[in-house]
């Protein structure tokens, strides 16, 4: 039956004002905001001699973590639009492989290496989109079988060509580009001097580079991964387009009827996560300076496990950037926090899922308050 | 229903087959401005198949649609709802986890321009959409309450009201009452009164003879995919038109047992 109550009442005398605490578990970061105080609190009181904040350890963890972040934006607008790409791990390798190639292997400027990886990416991604929406089958399947093909030709290629399967030199081909330092560079260098020189942060003390700080600026990779969430949080939450993610997760069928152009929405979504594991690649192989066969193995499910951390559900039509990000945050630090503290690296693997159990669970149960069902 | 007036929509011998499924075997229907056009029929006769073509969801497999007297296909709903045909579809087309008012814009969202970028107007969206439910006699909660918390009634409402509010040429309701109480079915009753006098067309589907009689001009009986005619108001007793509705006989029989009270 209907809501029976007379039309005059501003105040519906039949809603139970809600509890604060019932009102916040209704937001999808409240897991990624308690599992970063939590993981910091434990830190903090467990780890703090080990050199884990001090700058050189801060920066650590935060270059790690913002590698999940970048990725983790990516596939969390994609997870809302109601699909998954499995193929982020190896899409990272085949783009790194092809920047390596492009310039060391074929002498092309960097910049135009880059371009053009980014270009190769993003259509691969709008193909595996384009299939998924064409097809209808699960994206699950789709992006597995490009996990295994990218893979693949990330093997093969360089083996071929340059008979290894590490292709390095490419920071010397870099020297003097003008796009590279846009992902391998560093901001902020006269802060962390200031900084260095005033003592606030730690120094050489020996050695060539005396006087230095330390930490000597801000990888761009930190800058991606702030502007990526930024991005993504304000597409989403701000914007037409946002709404047309939530609908195209939530119901594909009843956002089609309502205007929503469905299939375009989780095409670019596809785009968009091959454009978040390049800028991943780039940043990569900008750092080391050179491209392996093996990068990014594992890092689909390590985005994934990051995004449901941050309270997306796997069916789709929920979720938010800022928990995802916050869900990369808790990984990261974790990740490095139990190397610092010295614990067995392979017990972070029993960490992950017990989290990702947990998270799973909690956001069921959130689900089930949004809509109702008991 | 004015015959001076062109039909807004016109549909020809409009095929649709799923398979070797024939739903639709060339039903044919013209819609006036102004008009409410209720379509009447079985379970499975084909109604919803029809609205379906008109509102972009399915293309024809044979036959024509004219839109203003211009020949059309619409390639999705997109389209139609761009025309300015709006639909309240028999299995809503809702999100639960999703707010009201982000529903009530899905597709058709307010934006704000700051700089060169534009956004969604939240503000916009929450005011209409409170707005729209209070005329619609349903108090929320909140815009930002979910739809899956609303019960199956107040989901109803939000669908026609949100197809009332973007209908500005043609509001097509499948079985909009279906899950009203009787306060929001007078409502909605009037609401479509009041949509028709703005010169809009509304095509009504309804199993309720007393809805259609209160509100319809014209009256078009589909069977088994196919049309058995259409009647105007005033040319057919309540009974005659539910008899057609009922594929003829079976009813009459019934009628006997239960004392005429269907
Ligand atoms: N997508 C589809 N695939 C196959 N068959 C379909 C499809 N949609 C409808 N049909 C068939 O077409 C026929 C007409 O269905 P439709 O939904 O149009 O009936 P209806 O008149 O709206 O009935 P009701 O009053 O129960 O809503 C039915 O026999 C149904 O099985
Ligand atoms: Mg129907």
């Amino acid at each position: 039956m209907a809501n029976a109550a007379p039309p005059t009442a501003q105040t519906d005398e039949r809603i139970k004002e809600i509890s604060s605490f019932r009102k916040a578990l209704i937001r999808p970061e409240l897991g990624g905001i308690v599992g970063t105080i939590a993981v910091f609190t434990f830190f903090l009181l467990f780890a703090f001699d080990s050199g884990m904040f001090n700058s050189r350890g801060v920066l650590n963890w935060s270059v790690v973590s913002a590698q999940f972040m970048i990725i983790a934006v990516g596939a969390c607008l994609l997870m809302i639009a109601g699909e998954f790409d499995l193929s982020v791990g190896s899409m990272i390798g085949f783009a790194g492989m092809m920047i390596a190639i492009f310039s060391v292997t074929l002498g092309w400027p960097v910049w135009m290496a880059i371009l053009v990886t980014f270009a190769m990416s993003v259509s691969i991604g709008a193909l595996n989109g384009w299939i998924v929406v064409r097809t209808g089958l699960p994206s699950f399947i789709v992006t597995l079988a490009f996990l295994f093909i990218l893979r693949g030709f990330t093997i093969f290629l360089p083996q071929v060509i340059e008979r290894k399967t590490i292709i390095g030199g490419v920071k010397d081909a870099a020297e003097g580009d003008w796009l590279a330092p846009i992902f391998g560079g560093k901001i902020l260098q006269g802060l962390f001097t200031w900084l260095g020189e005033a003592g606030l942060i730690a120094t050489f003390e020996r050695g060539t580079r005396a006087g230095q700080p330390v930490v000597d600026g801000v990888p761009m990779l930190i800058v991606w991964a702030i502007v990526l969430i930024v991005f993504g949080h304000v597409l989403l939450t701000k914007t037409k387009f946002g709404n047309w993610i939530f609908a195209s997760g939530g119901d594909a069928e009843a956002a089609r009827n309502s205007g929503v152009p469905v299939n375009r929405v989780k095409v670019l979504m596809f785009m968009f996560t091959a454009f978040c594991a390049t800028v991943f690649a780039v940043c990569q192989v900008m750092e080391f300076g050179s491209a392996g066969a093996d990068r990014g193995l594992l890092k689909e499910f390590e985005a994934i496990i990051a995004v449901v951390i941050g309270g997306a559900l796997l069916t789709g039509g929920y979720g938010s950037v800022l928990g995802a990000a916050l869900g990369a945050l808790i990984f990261g630090v974790v990740q490095q926090g139990l190397f610092f503290a010295g614990v067995e690296s392979s017990l972070f693997r029993v960490f992950l899922g017990v989290i990702l159990l947990g998270a799973v669970i909690l956001n069921t149960y959130i689900r089930r308050i949004i809509t109702g069902e008991r | 229903m004015n015959p001076e007036h062109a039909p807004i929509i016109q549909m020809k011998n409009i095929e649709k087959h799923f398979g070797s499924v024939i739903a639709l075997a060339g039903v044919s229907l013209e819609v006036f401005p102004g008009e409410c056009h209720c379509l009447l029929g079985d379970n499975g006769a084909g109604k919803s198949t029809f609205i379906k073509t008109m509102s972009g969801v399915h293309q024809p497999t044979h036959g024509e649609i004219f839109f203003e007297g211009e020949p059309m296909s619409f390639a999705d709903p997109r389209d139609a709802i761009a025309a300015g045909i709006a639909t309240v579809h028999q299995h809503l087309a809702m999100i639960p986890l999703m707010s009201v008012s982000r529903n009530f814009f899905m597709g058709n969202e307010p934006v704000k321009k700051i700089g060169p970028f534009s956004f969604f107007d939240h503000e916009n969206a929450n005011r209409v959409t409170m707005e729209e439910m209070r005329k619609m006699g349903i108090n929320l909660r909140g815009p930002d309450q979910a739809v899956g918390t609303l019960s199956g009634g107040e989901r109803q409402t939000v669908a026609i009201a949100r197809a009332v509010h973007f209908g500005a040429k043609v509001l097509i309701l499948d079985e909009p009452t279906s899950a009203l109480g009787v306060r929001q079915t007078a409502n909605v009753l009037a609401t479509i009164d009041k949509v028709r006098k703005q010169g809009i067309a509304v095509v009504f589907i309804t199993h309720n003879v007393r809805h259609a009689l209160a509100v319809g001009d014209r009256f078009t009986v589909l069977n088994r995919g196919q049309t058995l005619g259409t009647a105007q108001r005033g040319q057919i007793t309540p009974d005659e038109l539910q008899d057609m509705m009922a594929g003829g006989q079976e009813l009459v029989a019934l009628e006997g047992s239960l004392g005429g009270t269907v």
